[in-house]
């Protein structure tokens, strides 16, 4: 399982794979196979991948855990990263064909609409992930304050997915599923921190405890 | 009394020929079923898919209308492929996938209430009632996307006049046929059904709001709301509403639908307006189908010719 995961054509695969709906969206485009609408087809299709992704790199981490898989880290800065390739081509659909590139119109409708601010929020938050994603950024910005910098993809996932459910009108059913989703990975994180925590507080309290009972 | 005001024969024969038309495809369909039995139902199948059995009649002698518009319409395929018809489903291509076996005949419209002459309309008899007109209307939806289509039909008021309303009537109240076995989908759409819509007397009586029986020259598709609907071409898609089986006349304004679901964000009237927004997204600008960019959205969809005048002195942001 491990050769598997550490092989190089492994990544390649993966990469391969990360880019079918991109291929797929482009193939559509040339055969015009995009539906009555096609720019909504590409904004929810850019979009449903953006919160996929984002999924999938979130999940990267308990299966490591559960799983006892820790060389699935390999895969994770890739997921991200084309995450981020997604939720850029989302935005050009937005600030293209819904904004006629404006800027300025398209700043007003970002601070007018929170179902706008809030998918903007999640966009914004994700720059500063795809840019410090690098080794040479890790190393500058030492593990720790690089770590907790990119925990913002939590508040990027959530709003990510507020963004979907104030999108639908009335069938919720895709915005809920990407939300339990969602919330599954991140309570799955508190209650690890917490565990964490609790064992750490108690090996302290053992640890207090032991020379307390042995001077006795 | 039942109808009172002879009908317009000119188009009596419409039915015969649908009916004909229903009868020559049925033997057809014998035919083949005979020519075929031997190699078994798969081959029919492949030979005669059963969607053409659904196969739209054609309709002919239309009366061109004076309220069409010269923009260019969409196509067929488009209205007929990008549809909100929660009952079959809440993705825009669901209803042209789940509404191929929706059985549209029989049908009557029921139409009770504050009338003098309540009654039920076959729908062959509703198209008896008028000359059939084609009207091609612009029509925008809440979600910001606009097509125009060839209608067919003729203006409600026709049907209306006919009951007779009494001097209570004030709203009219439309409703679309429900059946949760034909539209298993419908569940999960979150809006309650039967779906339900109004209007207000005045806007029923309007000459633009039209009893709608096909389009493109020939009858609607069952996901385009078959075999007759409304169009209500200044106000938002979802108050034209599909599949009708009772028109009711009342005093009390009726609930509607999205309004129901959502009294802030769907209003009663719910008027194409660019000023008054969606509490969630602007309503200034709309994407004709077939186009990539918007293009701006106009106050009653350019309608407000035949219809401001109804609403004068009104707040249009408080009764949106």
């Amino acid at each position: 399982m491990r050769a598997i995961l550490v092989s190089k054509w492994t990544k390649v695969a993966i990469f391969i794979f990360c880019l079918m709906p991109f291929g797929d969206l482009v193939w559509r485009i040339i055969k015009s196979d995009l539906g009555a609408n096609p720019v909504e087809y590409l904004q929810h299709a850019t979009g449903d991948w953006t919160i996929r992704f984002l999924v999938f790199t979130l999940s990267i981490t308990p299966f490591r855990k559960l799983l006892r898989l820790p060389d699935l880290i390999r895969f994770r800065r890739m997921l991200g990263l084309f995450a981020f390739f997604y939720v850029s081509l989302h935005f050009l659909t937005y600030l293209g064909p819904d904004q006629s590139f404006d800027l300025s119109a398209m700043w007003k409708d970002v601070a007018k609409r929170p179902f706008i601010t809030v998918g903007f929020a999640a966009f914004v938050l994700l720059i500063p992930l795809a840019i410090t994603s690098t080794t040479g950024w890790i190393r500058r910005l030492g593990g720790k304050r690089w770590q907790l910098l990119h925990r913002s993809i939590y508040v990027a996932a959530v709003c990510g997915v507020i963004h979907y459910y104030w999108l639908v009108k009335s069938d919720v059913r895709k915005p809920l599923f990407y939300g339990a989703l969602v919330g599954i990975l991140l309570l799955w994180r508190l209650g690890n921190w917490f565990f964490k925590k609790g064992s750490a507080v108690a090996a302290k309290l053992s640890a207090q405890r032991a020379p307390a009972n042995s001077s006795q | 009394m039942l109808i009172r005001k002879a009908p317009d024969l000119t188009y009596a024969d419409i039915t015969p020929r649908s009916v004909y038309l229903d009868r020559r495809k049925f033997l057809r369909a014998m035919g083949l079923v005979g020519a075929t039995a031997a190699a078994g139902k798969g081959l029919f199948d492949l030979a005669w898919p059963p969607e053409t059995a659904l196969a739209a009649t054609q309709f002919s002698g239309l009366i061109k209308s004076p309220f069409s518009t010269t923009e260019k319409q969409n196509t067929l395929n488009d209205v007929s492929h990008y549809n909100n018809f929660y009952e079959f489903g809440s993705e825009k291509s669901d209803p042209a996938k789940n509404a191929q076996n929706f059985k549209t005949s029989p049908w009557t419209v029921s139409v009770e209430g504050e009338v003098k002459t309540a009654r039920k309309f076959t729908v062959d008899e509703i198209l008896k009632l008028a000359p059939l007109e084609e009207r091609i209307y612009r029509h925008r939806c809440v979600e910001r996307w606009s097509i125009v289509v060839p209608w067919i039909g003729f203006s409600l008021s026709v049907l209306l006049k006919l009951v007779e309303p009494t001097p209570k009537a004030r709203y009219v109240a439309f409703q679309t046929f429900y059946d949760p076995r034909q539209m298993p989908e419908a569940k999960y759409g979150g809006i309650d059904f039967p779906y339900v819509e109004g209007l207000r007397l005045d806007e029923a009586m309007n000459p633009l709001a039209l009893l709608c029986v096909g389009m493109y020259g020939e009858t609607l598709p069952p996901q385009d709301g078959a075999p007759v609907r409304m169009v209500i071409p200044w106000k938002y898609g979802y108050k034209s509403i599909k599949s009708m089986v009772k028109i009711r006349f009342q005093e009390k304004e009726p609930p509607t639908t999205w309004n129901r679901y959502s009294s802030s964000e769907y209003g009663f009237y719910s008027n194409v307006n660019p000023n008054v927004d969606h509490p969630r997204w602007s309503q200034a600008k709309e994407r004709r189908l077939g186009e990539i960019f918007t293009r701006n959205t106009v106050i009653f969809n350019g309608y407000g010719d035949q219809v401001a005048s109804m609403y004068n002195g009104m707040d249009l942001k408080k009764f949106h």
